[in-house]
């Protein structure tokens, strides 16, 4: 666990897990039955009322 | 504002009030031979005004059960003004060192007007002060809105707002007086910075009992933007401010970083302080308050997801752009221009949905100066992350760095898009926050954007120029291989730009002054509106022609 083997596994694994988190992010956005809950995020701001 | 408190917490902020002038008069006994006495008598002022304040309103009637069907809104009210109050102080400031770079004889001789001392007040004055403030208000009203959840007390939001401003208080006092740690955006000394850690702490666990509350199942884009900036900057904070002072009676503190590595621990602080204070929180404003204005929806919500995460991950890796051709490993210099790099496509997502969320309503943009305020907030959002990106290129920055370039885009970034998108954000939120049908003057608002955006242009491009020739002169050689032109050759041709850049500023400085003006007439106005709806009524936003 010195120094060397830090270099290491950053260098090698910190790719792997950088594109493991962007191919998540990608597969959580475009998940087809989230599509409706998205809908209703974006619309929702635009909705005229002032009580919670 | 007391009356809005139960009966328990004004207790409690009695309470927090006295153990706050307590711990003022202790660091003012224990600081007596040291500038710590001075902030240690304003911490004990600070706590007694408070203490004062709540013992005024303390007999006052209880708030009802029926507060609950409705949401808070006194802090943010607040916050706002606040929020303008360091605006007009910290561009001032701005404008004051300016003209100092111009004309030094504005110094006057006093130890504490130097550029030294008087530049970190404008810093904090403007991104904490002004910045934070409008942050904090703006985050409170954007997640109870998007939750529809009130926030869960009444006392935990004054303490965070009532909390910053002590700390901004003791910051730029502080730089007043000679007291500083010598890192930028992060010169406070380690009381003040232990304190932030408590007001933090409590604005990130607010936040998340508010949202704990909601009535919506999906918690919308905004918020996320907001908690990223919340979580990180204690995350930043912590981590660079780590220091042991020299005794509890002495002001003075020293890093536990050692040399390259407290180097690469500030910079990493220092640019995601550009990340998360700067742009997370401000991109959680313009995902709300775009919309509402614009009366569209957003672009594309899933763009708007696939760039919070690009931002909040790859900007974590970027800071060490600040540090080329230093002691800094190669490798790690490199990495932080890579990542700097890959930053573009996460933030040009962002300035493009918004920017797309305006097509189809551009006729308002021509129309209503508070979208235009967006719309070119958005721009300029474009602008300075691909400029940033550009001068994190090893080879450009060999150019740019240490230059005046770096100041050109940094107020690209500050004046164009943060301070834009919050003027543009508070000139909608005024009217629905004290219920009234439109700003009490929309002519100034015109006024405002054309002086703050020629502000900004003539500033950025005064910056551009002087910048590019300082670069140009320190790097030129005689044909006997000797440098050119002395520093201060470089120094005697920046004058114009200096003159040019300190009255840019000045005219941002009008512009804030006008909408600190009509925010007040705003408040004073009778004009209530008949509904209590929290979106802008149409009728309120049609225009002529529609």
């Amino acid at each position: 666990m010195d120094h060397e083997f830090w270099v290491v596994f950053s260098k090698s694994w910190g790719l792997f897990y950088l594109i493991a988190m962007a191919v998540a992010v990608v597969i959580y956005a475009f998940w087809p039955s989230n599509r409706r809950r998205f809908d209703k995020a974006k619309h929702s701001v635009l909705e005229r009322e002032d009580e919670p | 504002m007391i009356s809005t408190l139960t009966r328990t917490e004004r207790f409690l902020a009695l309470w927090i009030s006295m153990a706050v002038s307590i711990c003022g008069l202790a660091l003012a006994i224990a600081g007596r031979e040291d500038p710590l006495l001075i902030h240690g008598l304003l911490i004990l002022l600070f706590g007694l005004v408070c203490s004062y304040i709540v013992m005024f309103g303390y007999e006052e009637k209880a708030p009802g059960t029926e507060r609950l069907s409705l949401y808070y809104d006194e802090p943010i009210k607040a916050g706002v003004i606040f929020a303008m109050i360091w605006a007009v102080f910290g561009m001032f400031m701005g404008v004051w060192v300016a003209a100092q770079l111009a004309w030094p004889d504005l110094a006057f001789d006093a130890p504490w007007s130097g550029l030294g001392r008087l530049r970190p007040t404008h810093t904090t004055g403007v991104i904490f002060g002004f910045g934070g403030n409008a942050l904090i208000a703006t985050s409170f009203h954007v997640v109870q809105r998007t939750s529809r959840a009130r926030l869960p007390d009444q006392l935990s939001s004054w303490f965070v707002l009532v909390g910053y401003n002590m700390y901004c208080l003791i910051a730029v006092s502080g730089y007043l007086l000679g007291i500083t740690q010598s890192k930028e955006y992060a010169e406070s000394e380690w009381y003040a910075d232990i304190w932030l850690v408590l007001v933090w702490v409590t604005y990130f666990v607010l936040y998340i009992r508010t949202l704990a509350r909601r009535k919506e199942p999906h918690i919308y884009v905004a918020n996320w933007y907001f908690l990223a900036f919340i979580l990180v900057v204690a995350i930043l904070h912590i981590v660079n401010n780590l220091a042991v002072p020299v005794s509890l009676g002495h002001a003075k503190s020293y890093t536990v970083w050692p040399g390259v590595q407290d180097a690469m621990v500030q910079w990493w602080y220092g640019h995601n302080a550009v990340a998360f204070f700067l742009t997370s929180g401000f991109l959680g404003m313009l995902y709300y308050y775009l919309p509402v204005r614009a009366q569209r929806p957003i672009f594309s919500y899933r763009l708007s997801i696939l760039s919070f995460w690009g931002i909040t991950f790859f900007y974590m890796w970027a800071g060490s752009h600040h540090l080329h051709y230093t002691a800094l490993p190669d490798w790690v210099q490199t990495l932080g221009m890579t990542f700097s790099i890959m930053l573009l496509v996460p933030s040009w997502a962002s300035a493009g949905n918004a920017l797309l969320t305006l097509n189809g309503a551009w006729h308002r943009v021509r129309d209503d100066a508070t979208l235009r305020f967006m719309m070119i907030a958005a721009v300029f959002y474009g602008l300075s992350t691909f400029e940033g990106s550009f001068m994190a290129i090893r080879p450009v920055n060999s150019l740019s760095h240490y230059t005046d370039w770096t100041i050109g885009h940094v107020h690209a970034g500050a004046l164009g898009w943060v301070a834009l998108i919050t003027f543009g954000s508070f000139y909608t939120l005024v009217p629905v926050l004290w219920k009234r049908r439109q700003m009490y003057s929309p002519a100034l608002i015109e006024w405002h954007f054309w002086l703050a955006l020629a502000g900004t242009l003539i500033y950025v491009f005064a910056m551009w120029n002087s910048g590019i020739i300082q670069g140009l002169m320190w790097r030129t050689y005689t044909e006997e291989d000797t440098l050119a032109y002395s520093f201060v050759d470089s120094l005697k041709a920046m004058w114009p730009y200096y003159v040019a850049r300190a009255f840019g500023g000045l005219l941002f400085l009008i512009g804030a002054i006008i909408c600190l003006y009509n925010i007040l007439m705003t408040i004073r106005s009778p004009d209530k509106a008949e509904s209590r709806d929290d979106v802008p009524h149409p009728a309120d936003l049609a225009l002529a022609g529609e």
